[in-house]
């Protein structure tokens, strides 16, 4: 999933603080899954935020929305009939959902309430690791189904480096070292000599060093 | 100012502080009356959103009671609720709130007293905080 976290308080209230009328629109897909952007949160911001203006003398008008994808313009289509009601839109999705949004409704300001932070899976309740790039070109066929890219803290195609100790990166005893996790799980999987075969380098291309990326299927595009 | 009545919700675990709240009414123990129970079947039961619509309906102050530390009948549920009143504390002092106007307090069936004691003495520190800025501020909101 596409995980985020909350903005800082003060950095969303100095967003909306020039309005009166908010559009409060959550996400009932990956913003929901890591907490950051679902219809619990939609309601718990929107409750911060009257908390926060009825201190300062203001009753803010706050609409609470939750589409079921933000990224689609299908359901983006669904709040066409609040914007003639609210001054600006807040949106608690990931930065797919906040353009899907500025681009159908040009003529409102639109404001993220999360920073998005990256491709990850939950490890347990609560916390959300780190688990791809998307490099364009995957590579865990090859790597043991552990990747190097989003998970070696240098992107090492060829790991370990010399900073692997016990297990774990150099970067922190808290990280795991992905080389380490490649090379044991190749052991497990009886194909440790797939590990002496060197990796040329990337191509990066496939990757945003091709510039901003695009899918078309022609079989589904009309 | 003077005549402040605080208002207080407390939401109350079914097993433990509920039964202790009964329990000081046996017992003829005199508690503030500003305090409104909510009974709950776990205090993992309370959400952040409960909380915070509480304190949005005009509440001075909330606390929630759960049973002591490994006590809880669902085994962590009064951890969780633990977990999510500090959540909500950090939220109002983000806003400009006082975090201290939401509580997390523990207790077994059996203290009658000690919920006496505790919903005074949570009622005299809200009644030192003051009114809810929600309520203070000018044009309190209908909120629903
Ligand atoms: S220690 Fe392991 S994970 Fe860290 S940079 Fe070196 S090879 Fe990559």
């Amino acid at each position: 999933m596409i995980t985020a976290e909350q903005k800082p308080m003060q950095e969303i209230i100095n967003c909306i603080a020039p309005y009166d009328r908010i559009l409060l629109v959550g996400c009932n897909e990956c913003v929901t899954v890591c907490s950051a952007g679902g219809r619990k949160e939609v309601g718990l911001l929107a409750s911060a935020l009257q908390l926060h203006f009825l201190k300062q003398g203001k009753t803010l008008d706050i609409k609470e929305v939750t589409l079921e994808r933000q990224c689609d313009p299908e359901y983006v289509e669904e709040l066409v009939n609040y914007m003639d009601q609210v001054d600006a839109v807040v949106s608690m999705a990931c930065g797919c959902g906040v353009q899907t949004i500025a681009a159908r409704y040009r003529e409102k300001a639109v404001y993220p309430a999360v920073n998005t932070k990256f491709m990850g899976a939950s490890e347990r309740q609560g916390i959300w690791a780190e688990r791809c790039q998307g490099c364009g070109d995957c590579v865990l066929g090859l790597t043991g189904g552990i990747c190097p890219i989003a998970r070696c803290s240098k992107r090492l195609m060829n790991g370990p480096c010399g900073g692997s100790t016990k297990g774990k990166c150099e970067i922190s005893p808290d990280v795991d070292c992905a080389w380490q996790l490649i090379w044991d799980r190749m052991k497990a999987l009886g194909i440790e000599k797939r590990y002496e075969e060197v990796m040329e380098a990337k191509d990066w291309r496939t990757s945003r060093d091709g510039g901003p990326r695009k899918i078309v299927r022609e079989d589904l595009a009309s | 100012m003077e005549n402040f009545e605080p208002e207080i919700v407390a939401f109350c675990c079914h097993y433990c502080a509920y039964t202790a709240a009964d329990m000081a009414g046996s017992k003829r123990l005199s508690y503030p009356p500003n305090v409104k129970i909510i009974r709950v079947p776990c205090t993992g039961k309370v959400d952040a959103i409960h909380i915070m619509k509480a304190l949005l309906k005009g509440a001075d102050g909330v606390y929630v009671a759960g049973c002591l530390e490994g006590d809880c009948h669902f085994k962590n549920g009064n951890i969780r609720a633990a977990h999510r009143v500090a959540y909500v504390q950090k939220m109002l002092n983000d806003i400009g709130w006082d975090g201290e106007r939401v509580e997390m307090i523990t207790m077994s069936a059996g203290m009658g007293e000690r919920f006496a004691q505790t919903a005074k003495e949570f009622t005299e520190k809200i009644r030192q905080l003051g009114p809810s800025p929600a309520k203070t501020a000018a044009g309190q909101a209908a909120v629903g």
